[in-house]
């Protein structure tokens, strides 16, 4: 299956700048290690270790892969696959959630 | 010594909040005049255009309507107590003639009407952030005659701010935000009331400070605030407008209580180390113009009741390439704070550590 991934400005570096790539897979979970092999180092900012990350979306056509199956969330030809970060403005570090 | 006049609520955005007034005059019509000389407007509220007194007014000498005496000539001496009440039937004070002009455009909308704009001017909205998002923000809620805006901002305006941030001029530079956006606010709708709160968000006072408010338009610029809104707001059952910006793109959705909410979208917020930048993270001036407008439209239409809201919808916009999309977001039945079974069911003070190196944990 080949999918387009919409990549977020803040991980473009990882794709050269592209905002959309192409990626094969039939899940999300191959679509991204597909990807990390065109892109080394996007996964990892995704994913944390086999979840994902708790601040980044990503999305099969409008719906998010947390309602569906995750990122084992199939993908047919055509979808559009796209990743969406939590954004909070000019500021962007966090401390851990302490009290 | 003259007349002393009672000014009701509803005329006090004209006299400055002063609930009386002493004023010299001989009969009730003299009186209004000179009410007229040092509050310009409360005349046209008080006398139509032929001079007589409204009919929806009822003018009181020392407790006696001037119906009963000799209606606008009746005779005053000093010492005597005027008082202006007007009918209040279920709060519907009719526009004066300058609200009339100032808001004909929405007016004549039927969406809108009479019945809308007045909504407008009876509902309040708080901008938590005069930033980027807050101030196109506030210029529009402001413009269209949302009565009260309260304004959340500790910080001062700093040249740089001048880019984006159009509520404040350069002349503002060193002043505190909030107040640069009471006077810009005022100049542009003196109708409308400014709640100027120069402080940070915090557990201890962001119930208390939402509380009075319809609508809650996010115009923050950090994940502990974004947080801390969020489930204030859900706990309040407040609708929250949430927009966000980085570099050339944005993010706009609406929450309504018990229809998600922000930890439903993002669950957790990112630790440092996984999202580059800090304060210094560019962004393109008008795109804040462009999410921050979208946030006081649907500000807008929650208060209007009218169209569709970004709710369990996330819009995200691509300035360069001009693109809008969206996805779909629900409540999260898993959710710490609105789900089926709440971990987190108070508030949550987190801290941010910008500029501060990671091995120093802050306190």
């Amino acid at each position: 299956m080949s999918v387009q991934v919409q990549v977020p400005q803040i991980f473009r570096r990882h794709t050269g700048g592209a905002k959309t790539v192409a990626a094969q897979g039939s899940t999300v979970r191959e679509v991204l290690e597909n990807l990390d092999k065109a892109y080394p180092g996007l996964r990892d900012r995704l994913v944390d270790g086999k979840a994902l990350h708790r601040f980044v979306n990503i999305y099969r056509n409008d719906e998010d892969i947390r309602f569906l199956g995750d990122l084992d969330t199939e993908v047919h030809e055509g979808d559009v696959i796209s990743i969406l970060p939590a954004v909070a403005g000019g500021r962007r570090f966090w401390d851990r959630e302490e009290r | 010594m003259g007349v002393k006049v009672y000014i009701p609520t509803p005329f006090r955005a004209i006299t400055h909040n002063q609930a009386t007034a002493e004023v010299e005059g001989r009969t009730v019509v003299h009186v209004i005049e000179a009410l007229e000389a040092r509050y310009p407007g409360i005349r046209e509220r008080v006398l139509d255009e032929a001079g007589e007194i409204h009919r929806h007014i009822n003018v009181y000498v020392n407790d006696t309507a001037v119906e009963d005496l000799n209606g606008k000539n009746t005779s005053l001496q000093d010492g005597d107590e005027v008082a202006l009440i007007p009918a209040i039937a279920g709060g519907a004070i009719p526009f004066t003639e300058e609200q009339i002009k100032r808001y004909s455009r929405h007016i004549i909308l039927p969406e809108v009407g009479g019945k809308g704009q007045r909504k407008l001017i009876n509902s309040s909205a708080l901008l938590v952030g005069a930033g980027g998002l807050g101030c196109p923000a506030a210029l529009y809620l402001a413009a269209a005659g949302v009565g009260r805006l309260g304004v959340v901002d500790f910080d001062h305006v700093d040249l740089s701010n001048l880019q984006r941030q159009i509520l404040h001029h350069t002349h503002d530079v060193g002043r505190p935000k909030v107040l640069s956006a009471v006077d810009t606010i005022g100049d542009i709708n003196p109708n409308v009331k400014v709640e100027p709160y120069q402080t940070q968000l915090s557990s201890e006072n962001v119930k208390e400070i939402i509380a009075g408010y319809d609508v809650i338009v996010n115009g923050c610029d950090n994940f502990p605030t974004r947080y801390l809104l969020n489930d204030a707001a859900y706990f309040l059952k407040k609708p929250l407008v949430d927009g966000s910006i980085f570099r050339f793109e944005g993010q706009v959705t609406t929450f309504l209580p018990g229809k998600g909410c922000y930890r439903c979208l993002y669950p957790a917020p990112p630790p440092p180390g996984l999202v580059p930048g800090c304060a210094e993270a560019g962004v393109l001036g008008v795109l804040c113009g462009i999410i921050g407008s979208l946030q006081a439209l649907e500000a807008i239409k929650f208060i209007l009741g009218k169209g569709d809201l970004l709710v369990n919808r996330l819009l995200f916009f691509d300035a360069l390439a001009l693109e809008f999309r969206q996805v779909k977001i629900r409540r999260d039945p898993e959710c710490p704070v609105c789900g089926d079974h709440p971990t987190i069911t108070e508030l949550i003070d987190y801290h941010e550590f910008c500029g501060v190196p990671h091995e120093q944990p802050v306190s």
